[in-house]
């Protein structure tokens, strides 16, 4: 089957279990982690992860696990599809 | 190509911060089979054609905004032009037409729909001048209902009747709305050598060289060029144009793919890209702030229309590489009500009417929605209307004027329009009469086309 892929992007506030609730929610839906990089901006906590996309059949409903957590822990968690990426930024 | 971490952080920050968006996803549907004597039965075939077409145009491009996590703000509809329906209508039927179209934009849950327009730049012929008598009522009596006139082209010259006619018009339709500031005239738009492809409202319309029904897509970011100019504070006018290109590039590629995608979803042909910087009531997303960032001190100073000149070129540079599909108007919309920094200009008394005109001959459309004292006469504003046809006819350019006279205020008095359309400080027209002029009627030639200069 062919790969779709989408881009999560989390911001916030440094804290302990970002990462772990994050992925569990993409493990909870099947979601394969293809990339992931990670670092601290000016203490805000960036990360960016690539994931497959290809077996989910509703985004939203992922968007709005998400947004849980968000809530839980004052972040802001985004998911994307990669292509608006490729198409803004690759010729 | 993997992207870059840099690479998805910009793409975020264009939309969270910078107020990215997708302005309107826009269906253009060709009503011309519709037509039919009977005007029950045309009604109706309007009304099913328009809501089969349209059905899933909400909902699919709520799915693709959340996809890709680029807001689009409208969804619209433009129709053929109604006038070219109505050979043998009276006026009554029309106004019920418009309501008709009024009904099916609110069912479909479109924000407006786009065509209860007529051409008549070189004549008025009998379907057209139905049009012209309905429009003040029919503009009045619906919600979602936009329209538009076509008065004048470079290649057949302004047909000075319908100008004539057009200043009643405005004034009427502001008396019909009264209780709401004039809103009426902020549905209607007269127009100069007009594109048929464009998907921004008042102004959109399917024109008659379109297909069946095809889906435009127009994109805004002033905010996200301001911000990017902000970044290089010290480059010179030819590093300014190269900054604002390269963002224009960008935003004319998000808004591409996410119009490609509509389209493909709902089985329809992609039309056009319209990459024009309209500014919204949002902080920081304002056409006069990016002017100001340029180098001047508050818009309508000296060294505006250069400004101007030179931003709506890079827009338009930009987004020709980006899209092999750009039209519509592409470039930049000034309207005061909707731009914080032109309302400031005008408050501060450093933006006046007549820098606004001067400015439409190098931005892309024109004087769009001004507000004008309530007792403007018609023949002001036909006055005022035939100046803008002019400079559009001469330049080969599209012009339009979208004014709106405010009952019961006048020149310094502040209007509330609501939502997307703003607020407006009211302007004073010149208080000289230009009533014989356009007495005369008839039809200003159409300009040479050589010994251009």
């Amino acid at each position: 089957m062919e790969q779709k892929r989408a881009v999560v992007s989390v911001v916030g506030k440094d804290q302990v279990g970002i990462i772990a609730k994050v992925t569990a929610i993409l493990a909870d839906n099947h979601m394969n982690v293809l990339d992931i990089s990670q670092t601290i901006l000016q203490d805000f906590f960036t990360m960016m992860m690539l994931v497959d996309v290809s077996r989910a059949e509703n985004l939203d409903k992922l968007q709005s696990e998400f947004d849980q957590v968000s809530l839980e822990l004052g972040l802001k968690i985004n998911i994307q599809l990669e292509d608006i990426f490729q198409s803004m930024h690759r010729i | 190509m993997n992207i870059a971490f840099n690479e998805i952080q910009e793409t975020i920050r264009m939309v969270q911060m910078e107020s990215l968006d997708i302005r309107t996803v826009t269906m253009g549907i060709n009503l011309k089979d519709c037509v039919d004597p009977d005007f029950e039965k045309m009604d109706q075939r309007v009304y099913d054609k328009i809501t089969s077409y349209a059905k899933n145009l909400t909902s699919v491009a709520a799915n693709v905004e959340k996809e890709y996590g680029i807001p689009i703000i409208n969804k619209r509809i433009s129709i053929t032009p109604i006038a070219e329906l109505l050979g043998h209508a009276t006026k009554d039927e029309a106004v019920r037409l418009a309501k008709t179209l009024d009904k099916a934009a609110r069912v479909l849950g479109v924000d407006f729909i786009g065509g209860y327009s007529a051409l008549v730049h070189k004549a008025i012929n009998k379907g057209d001048q139905v049009l012209l008598d309905a429009l003040p009522e029919a503009l009045s009596q619906t919600e979602r209902v936009c329209g538009s006139v076509s008065v004048a082209t470079t290649r057949s010259g302004i047909n000075m009747e319908a100008v004539k006619q057009m200043g009643q018009v405005i004034q009427k339709a502001s008396q019909l709305t009264k209780d709401q500031n004039g809103i009426a005239c902020a549905k209607l738009v007269v127009f100069c050598n007009p594109v048929e492809d464009n998907p921004f409202m008042a102004g959109a319309f399917h024109g008659s060289g379109e297909g069946e029904a095809v889906i435009n897509v127009g994109v805004s970011g002033p905010g996200v060029v301001l911000n990017a100019l902000k970044r290089y504070p010290d480059a010179d006018l030819g590093g300014v144009s190269d900054v604002i290109k390269k963002t224009a590039f960008k935003i004319t590629r998000a808004g591409e793919l996410i119009g490609r995608v509509v389209a493909d979803r709902l089985n329809l042909p992609f039309g056009i890209m319209d990459l024009s910087l309209a500014p919204t009531n949002a902080m920081n997303d304002s056409v006069a702030e990016i002017l100001e960032e340029i180098g001047l001190e508050r818009v309508g100073t000296h060294g505006t229309i250069a400004a101007l000149a030179l931003m709506n070129d890079a827009v338009k540079k930009g987004g020709a590489m980006a899209s092999s599909y750009v039209g519509g108007l592409s470039g930049a919309f000034i309207p005061v009500s909707e731009d914080n920094g032109m309302i400031k200009g005008i408050e501060d008394k450093s933006l006046s009417l007549d820098k606004l005109e001067a400015m439409t001959c190098v931005c892309s459309v024109g004087l769009d929605m001004i507000a004008v004292s309530g007792d403007a006469s018609p023949a002001s504003l036909s006055g005022l209307i035939a100046d803008e046809m002019a400079i559009g006819m001469i330049n080969k350019k599209t012009t339009a004027v979208r004014v709106i006279p405010v009952p019961g205020k006048e020149e310094g008095d502040m209007v509330e329009f609501g939502g997307l359309l703003g607020r407006a400080p009211v302007m004073g027209l010149n208080p000289f009469s230009s009533e014989k002029l356009i007495a005369r009627s008839g039809r200003i030639p159409a300009p040479l086309q050589s010994l251009i200069n």
